[in-house]
């Protein structure tokens, strides 16, 4: 006996089912199977076995976009949280003026296109044309070759990427900063802590489960970087800033290796849980 | 004394903090407008005011195309995303059925697949479906959000259900009780979702890039990031800097209007644009 509620439930339910099945489902199965074949969306299917796992991890080009990602990560989180929790906090004082003004302004870049960011700062780090070169030439300081250096490309990357995000972790630390009890800090005002000991005994251990809900969405954003080398750089100076999506990329849509471009996928996914459960383990216990 | 000082240093901080934030894109829109070889240096003020950069991008690409484009796939997506995630997170909170629960760990599930793993299957679908080159490569695989199913559900849960049975007994259908009833009373979170996916939808660029390649089909991201890296702007920066801005100014636009509703609604999502 199915009842009228069991019937709806279903039935308004169907789109999703629908959408798992082809969406979700399918690709993942797909997927499975791609890692085992060679194929170039031409010609038949080709089993292969574990080639492609073998290929993988002699290919030094994989490992370069590999570190070149952590590279970003490794200067773009901590860069990221630092300046978060030091602007949220400031902007948490109770009787700050202008607090919205201050808010939308670091919001801005989060709401508009990678790809507008991208082009702006593109030009701002132009080493001949740039702006930023220029107002240094201005204090009498020299060029710095921002785009056009192995060794600085990838950071200067990871400098706009925080410029573009570092919004939305403001407003969600200022969340969890709003939820501190105020009763808190006027309890240290009369044990005579200060300011700053107010900051690392009071604030940073109650926004800590913010912290982490911060550390893993900008990990996870960060393994998405793909727009920003793509335009900036394409992925040089000799493949310095070379992501790991990017090269993803590359290999489905540039050469069709679709096996090996699914291989390379589930690696990332691996890498992405691995990474991430590294860091919910190590961040609880420490702080 | 020594407190206020602390707070002038805090706010010195801010303003310096706000400056880099605003003057990049100040200066961005005063290069659009400012003969080409003064664009290197930091004046604001153009010393002669020339529309020159926005006509070439108007020669150059059929940018309102794009920005059709742009505004009819967003729009349906938006349009599809919340009345699906309605019915599916109404079905969620309201109605009791079989496989409910695991349907609802399932999407808890898919929620932690990074995208890297559906990214090629997903091309091979679209091509198998033959929409490469069509707008249901850009508006199916989109009409479903299981953010906006999560977030609709916790909202709906609210919703009394005293409410619903009245409705039932006067014979109104499990359709008309969504859209009829509970929408009109669940305008904050569809608010949300709409900003959200809106948003997320007019700036999404990796798969367009991948299912369409005919320039009458592009939307703005895609055209303006091809138009920016494939030579076609003669690496004029005025007029590259001018269809970025042109890119943003949608966007601005809803945000200038809708701050709080951007920013809350990002702040409580937790994800990312």
């Amino acid at each position: 006996m199915i009842t009228r509620e069991e019937k709806f439930g279903w039935v308004l339910a169907s789109p999703y089912i629908i959408y798992f099945i082809i969406i979700s489902a399918f690709p993942i199965i797909f997927s499975l199977i791609l890692m085992f074949m060679r194929w170039n969306m031409l010609s038949s299917m080709q089993f292969i076995g574990l080639q492609n796992f073998f290929t993988l991890f002699q290919d030094p080009l994989f490992w370069k976009a590999l570190i070149n990602t952590f590279t970003f990560l490794i200067i773009h989180i901590p860069l990221q949280i630092c300046l978060a929790l030091l602007i949220s906090a400031l902007l948490n004082s109770p009787d700050l003026i202008w607090k919205s003004f201050f808010r939308s302004t670091f919001f801005m870049p989060v709401v508009i296109s990678g790809v507008v960011v991208t082009l702006l700062w593109k030009q701002l780090y132009s080493t001949e044309t740039g702006l930023l070169n220029n107002i240094l030439l201005g204090m009498s300081l020299e060029k710095i070759p921002w785009l056009t250096s192995t060794k600085i490309a990838m950071p200067a990357i990871a400098i706009m990427a925080t410029w573009k995000n570092l919004g939305l972790y403001i407003v969600i630390l200022l969340a969890g900063l709003q939820n501190i009890p105020r009763s808190l800090y006027e309890a240290a005002d009369i044990d005579g802590a200060n300011k700053i000991q107010q900051f690392f005994h009071i604030t940073i251990p109650m926004v800590n489960p913010t912290l982490i809900t911060v550390i893993v969405l900008s990990t996870i954003g960060g393994f998405s970087l793909f727009i920003e080398p793509y335009i900036m750089t394409g992925g040089g100076p000799l493949n310095s800033t070379l992501s790991t999506n990017l090269y993803i990329y590359q290999q489905a849509f540039s050469f069709y290796k679709m096996g090996y471009a699914a291989t390379l996928g589930f690696m990332m996914a691996f890498v992405i849980f691995l990474v991430v459960m590294l860091q919910r383990k190590y961040i609880e216990r420490e702080i | 004394m020594k407190i206020k000082l602390l707070k002038y240093f805090g706010y010195l901080i801010l303003v310096i903090f706000a400056i880099t934030f605003i003057y990049p894109f100040l200066w961005m829109i005063s290069a659009t407008l400012k003969p080409e070889i003064e664009i290197q240096y930091p004046n604001l003020i153009p010393s002669e005011f020339s529309l020159k950069s926005y006509y070439n991008v108007f020669m150059k690409i059929p940018i309102g195309r794009a920005f059709f484009n742009s505004v009819f796939v967003s729009g349906s997506v938006t349009a599809l995303v919340l009345i699906f995630s309605s019915m599916v997170g109404y079905a969620l909170a309201q109605l009791k059925f079989r496989g409910r629960e695991l349907l609802f760990s399932i999407m808890l599930l898919t929620m932690m697949i990074p995208f890297q793993v559906t990214l090629i299957p997903m091309y091979v679908l679209m091509v198998k479906f033959g929409w490469v080159n069509t707008y249901m490569a850009l508006i199916f695989p989109a009409m479903i959000s299981v953010f906006g199913i999560f977030l609709l559900r916790q909202y709906f849960k609210a919703f009394p259900k005293a409410l619903i049975e009245v409705a039932r007994l006067d014979g109104c259908s499990e359709l008309y009780i969504v859209f009829k009833l509970v929408w009109p009373n669940s305008i904050p979170a569809l608010v949300t979702v709409g900003i959200i996916t809106f948003m997320n939808s007019w700036n999404d660029v990796l798969w367009p890039i991948i299912v369409i390649r005919k320039q009458e089909l592009m939307t703005m991201p895609q055209m303006v990031t091809l138009f920016a890296t494939g030579g076609q702007a003669d690496a004029q920066m005025g007029t590259i800097l001018a269809a970025a801005t042109l890119l943003a100014i949608p966007v601005v636009v809803l945000y200038l209007i809708f701050q709080r509703q951007f920013i809350e609604s990002m702040a409580s999502s937790g994800i990312k644009g």
